[in-house]
């Protein structure tokens, strides 16, 4: 009886196994998922914050999760893909520390005021951990260096922590540095990808834009020498596409296949398009006040330059352009230009194209800062010029003086757009070219952020857009995507590849990303 | 007979049984191995629960049945677009059945039934796909239901009693799909309440046309379960004033119905052989939405969750054979069709139709004495699906995929009659 029992059992036992559900295409079975002509096994990405996974104006850990490059990764593990290995910050508050001193903020959070109103702001409920000093090793699948440019990558020393604190090297890289001399590119083919993503080039354009176009465009310049270059200048082109070819052939020396990507319009960042130019709003009584006030400047300029002798038509015909008028409603700001014979006061109202920065003081803005601070003895000498009086040379430039006109570092203006759009133009078509002579995937990210930035990108929870806290698509920086952002840039990355490659791989949902951290701990 | 025996467990383990929704069809060891037929069988006090009129038929004074089955569950889930994939941890739910007959005179039967025929046991892994729908659920409800059988004549007979229920329920989920505090962990809340008890009854009524063939009836009223006051406790909220919720508990309020159930079935009864039919209806259009009122946010449901079950009907065949005085071998099939309907596929119960082997056997120990050995597996369809209903900024975001379940219970019981 017990060995008849026994077989039953067994049987029974059987059957327990038997009834585990199985699917008729399971996607985790090999065949359903194919990497092409490609090869994911040992997956490199090479860039900058963005590959970084920088947001919120720092590095941390979940956005080093939420990088396009790991949500990549994850679906090349259904497709041969291997391990991906990334030099995680020691936190979530994204700050760091050289020697014990901190040297890096933390990331910005999104706070409540007391009024209920959202903005950004450093986050301060934790101190940061991470040590730039201490070094994690070279043997890490991503490679991003927030704030590299393009010929950094390739620059001998960029990693070693001695020049941190000077700012001859990067904070970012030291930690992972192979040695004090080595270079990103060079610890990349020491790695041997099998497959690799390069977006680089975006810091050659930005840094020069986020300051508000202080530094100097080597375009214009001609200067072909990099180690001479400021940090907020535009990289020459000539030198972005030497470089470029040189890092996509050091990358490809051993066969490797890999993605490109190109460089987005910067002037569509958040962080120039959410302060508007014409935020003056005045009322008709203030608008009409501001005009007097410009009618005196330009009668006062008048008797300036008719003073030195010259003829009074003249002197008119110069004084002119300040006689601004102001409407009733939003009016564009002023902002300072170079001081020349045509433009003696140095000043200008705002064109419609221009932009000004995230970072602008708005409570100056509020105050009179990009139009006029209007004290008491400003406001006496106007009553003396609208009473027929003439006011003296000291009232005169008591005038002048209250004319506050934004500084250089908080907009970009004509010129500036136009020096960066070239350089972006040009830098672009070096990427195509140079993707398309070396058989590699190339997506076409500028004109997905375009889109992002004019209309928005719908998906399953709505729409993602470009604007400032509410889009979904940026952090509270203003110029780095959140993860739902790395999503999308994800899919198109994976469209290229497939296109490329002949590879099968499944997009990911954007709706199951995330946008902008809520916190409240910001003292 | 060793043949048979092997024929049988083969049978069932080669194809293998459940119900839809968190209808859990296991109320006796015996009706179990015969396709969870019995309204008009005449076999045991299993009657209390398939059909009190029958209890006055019984030929002992005292009769008693008690069981359990352990259910092994396991549910899968892919979707091939975005390369996801998911496993139910394989969790066992415990149905248990305790009932017990007194034949008071030739006319009048009382009995008393223990039983769990509500039940749902769910544990997806923490922060998979579908998180902000569930993480994991767990239901139980307790029926304890006294009877009385009455005899009208030989060919008829009515039966019937109130019901008690005793009801708990765990849920977790994720509060969205993206809401996490600073450190990243994901926004959850669990609602967990116990020793929620509502009234309910049960009437049945058998009618016997020849001495070999019966006709049987019988009707369990709909409960509904009121969770007042039970604890909602909310985990990883960001400290913000955007978010309407706090780490920390609160209270809830919810609603769930046990849906009523309708049976009709006949057995005939032919030298060792017993044929048996049920057709079950089971009312669940009273399942409209599953909506939750937490305590700490002003009035009206915070969560609502539209389910819109519709009615459905189990087909459910049953054959029993007397092999031996001691041994009695059974086995059944049924066909259960899933009340979900087209976009409500919810991940808590994933349930689509469904077909039910099952088998079994009696061993009679004594003539007074038997065990009671019943399982079954439930095959499930692999079914393209979703759940349309839930909404993100007043949009709805369905979650959709793959997805395949089984079921398989062993259960064993005894039975003595006096």
């Amino acid at each position: 009886m017990i060995k008849k029992n026994i077989k039953y059992l067994a049987i029974l036992a059987l059957g327990l196994v038997a009834c585990e559900p199985e699917f008729d295409n399971p996607i985790d079975e090999s065949g359903v998922f194919t990497s092409g002509e490609a090869d994911f096994s040992n997956f490199l990405a090479l860039g900058n914050s963005l590959t970084a996974g920088f947001a919120d104006g720092a590095l941390y850990i979940t956005g080093q999760e939420n990088s396009f490059p790991n949500i990549l990764s994850q679906q090349f593990a259904l497709a041969g893909g291997g391990e991906f290995t990334q030099p995680l910050m020691a936190d979530n508050a994204g700050g760091a520390l050289l020697g014990g001193t901190q040297i890096l903020e933390n990331r910005f959070v999104l706070a409540f005021d007391a009024q209920g109103n959202p903005g950004p702001a450093r986050y301060t409920g934790a101190a940061p951990t991470t040590e730039i000093s201490t070094n994690l090793g070279s043997s890490f699948n991503n490679l991003g260096v927030p704030g590299a440019k393009s010929f950094h990558l390739a620059a001998p020393g960029y990693g070693n922590v001695a020049g941190v604190a000077t700012g001859q090297a990067n904070p970012y890289y030291a930690r992972f540095a192979s040695s004090a001399s080595s270079t990103v590119i060079g610890d990349a083919v020491a790695q041997n990808p099998t497959f690799f993503s390069l977006w680089i080039g975006n810091n050659d354009i930005l840094s020069y834009a986020t300051s508000g176009g202080v530094g100097v465009d080597h375009n214009e310049t001609g200067n072909l020498d990099p180690t001479t270059y400021g940090g907020n200048d535009i990289t020459n082109s000539n030198v972005f596409a030497s470089v470029y070819n040189d890092l996509l052939g050091a990358l490809t020396a051993n066969g490797a296949k890999g993605v490109v990507l190109n460089l987005p319009d910067v002037s569509s960042l958040p962080f120039f398009t959410t302060v508007p130019n014409n935020a003056l709003v005045l009322d008709a009584a203030t608008a009409g006040s501001l005009t007097g006030f410009f009618q005196a400047v330009a009668g006062i300029v008048t008797a300036q330059i008719a003073g030195t002798g010259v003829p009074l038509a003249q002197a008119q015909a110069v004084a002119a352009q300040y006689a601004i008028t102001f409407n009733a409603g939003p009016n564009r700001f002023l902002i300072k230009t170079d001081v020349s014979a045509t433009n003696p006061l140095g000043f200008r109202q705002m064109t419609e194209e221009e932009l000004l920065v995230l970072t602008i003081d708005s409570a100056a803005l509020a105050q009179g800062y990009g139009s006029v601070v209007l004290t008491p003895e400003v406001l006496q000498v106007l009553g003396i010029l609208q009473a027929g009086g003439m006011p003296t040379a000291e009232q005169g430039a008591l005038v002048i003086a209250a004319i506050n006109a934004i500084n250089d570092q908080d907009a970009l203006d004509s010129g500036e757009l136009t020096a960066i759009s070239n350089a972006r133009t040009s830098f672009n078509t070096t990427i195509a070219g140079l993707a398309t002579a070396n058989g590699l995937a190339f997506y076409d990210v500028a004109t997905d952020l375009a889109q992002a930035a004019n209309g928005g990108i719908p998906f399953d929870g709505g729409i993602i857009t470009s604007d400032f806290v509410t889009g979904g698509g940026f952090s509270l920086d203003g110029v780095h995507p959140t993860p739902r952002a790395h999503a999308l840039v994800t899919n198109g990355i994976i469209d290229a590849i497939q296109d490329t490659y002949d590879a099968n791989l499944p997009r990911v949902n954007p709706g199951d990303y995330g946008t902008v951290t809520l916190s409240n701990d910001v003292n | 007979m060793k043949k048979l025996l092997l024929l049988v467990l083969f049978i069932s383990v080669a194809t293998v049984t459940y119900a839809g929704g968190y209808r859990v069809s296991v109320q006796g060891q015996r009706a179990m191995a015969m396709g969870h037929t019995g309204v008009a069988v005449v076999n045991s006090a299993e009657l209390v629960f398939f059909n009190p009129a029958g209890l006055v038929f019984l030929e002992n004074k005292l009769n008693v049945s008690v069981g359990a089955s352990g259910i092994f569950t396991d549910v899968i889930y892919q979707n091939e677009d975005l390369g996801i994939s998911s496993e139910t941890d394989s969790s066992v739910g415990t149905p248990i059945n305790l009932y017990a007959s007194y034949q008071v005179n030739e006319w009048m039967s009382v009995g008393l039934g223990v039983y769990t025929p509500y039940g749902s046991e769910v544990t997806w892994p923490t922060d998979w796909p579908g998180s902000h729908l569930v993480n994991n659920i767990e239901l139980a409800a307790i029926y304890v239901q006294p009877v009385v059988s009455f005899k009208l004549s030989d060919h008829f007979s009515i039966g019937g009693g109130p019901i008690y229920v005793t009801g708990s329920v765990n849920f977790n989920r994720n509060l969205n799909r993206t809401l996490a505090d600073f450190e990243g962990n994901r926004s959850n809340v669990t609602i967990d309440d116990s020793g929620v008890s509502n009234w309910g009854w049960s009437v049945g009524a058998m009618f016997n046309p020849t001495e070999n063939f019966r006709i049987g009836f019988n009707y369990r009223s709909e409960i509904i379960l009121e969770a007042e006051g039970g604890d909602a406790t909310f985990t990883n909220i960001p400290n913000s004033p955007a978010v309407p919720f706090a780490n920390g508990s609160t209270t809830f309020d919810a609603e769930l119905p046990l849906p009523a159930e309708l049976t009709v079935g006949l057995s005939y009864q032919f030298e060792k052989w017993l044929f048996a039919f049920d057709y079950n209806r089971q009312f669940w259009d009273v399942y409209e939405s599953l909506d939750i009122d937490f305590g700490n946010t002003p009035t009206g449901p915070d969560s609502v969750n539209p389910r819109n079950y519709k009615n459905s009907s189990v087909y459910r065949f049953g054959l029993q054979y007397e092999a031996t005085e001691k041994i009695t071998l059974r086995a059944g099939y049924y066909r259960d069709e899933s009340p979900v309907q087209e976009g409500f596929f919810a991940p808590e119960t994933p349930r689509n139709d469904s077909d039910g082997f099952s088998g079994g056997l009696s061993f009679a120990i004594t003539p007074k004495l038997a065990i009671d050995a019943s399982f079954f597996y439930l095959r499930f369809e692999e079914v393209d699906a979703s759940y349309d209903f839930y909404q993100e900024n007043g949009q709805g975001v369905p979650f959709s995929g793959t997805y395949k379940s089984s079921a398989f219970a062993p259960g064993l019981g005894l039975t003595y009659k006096m």
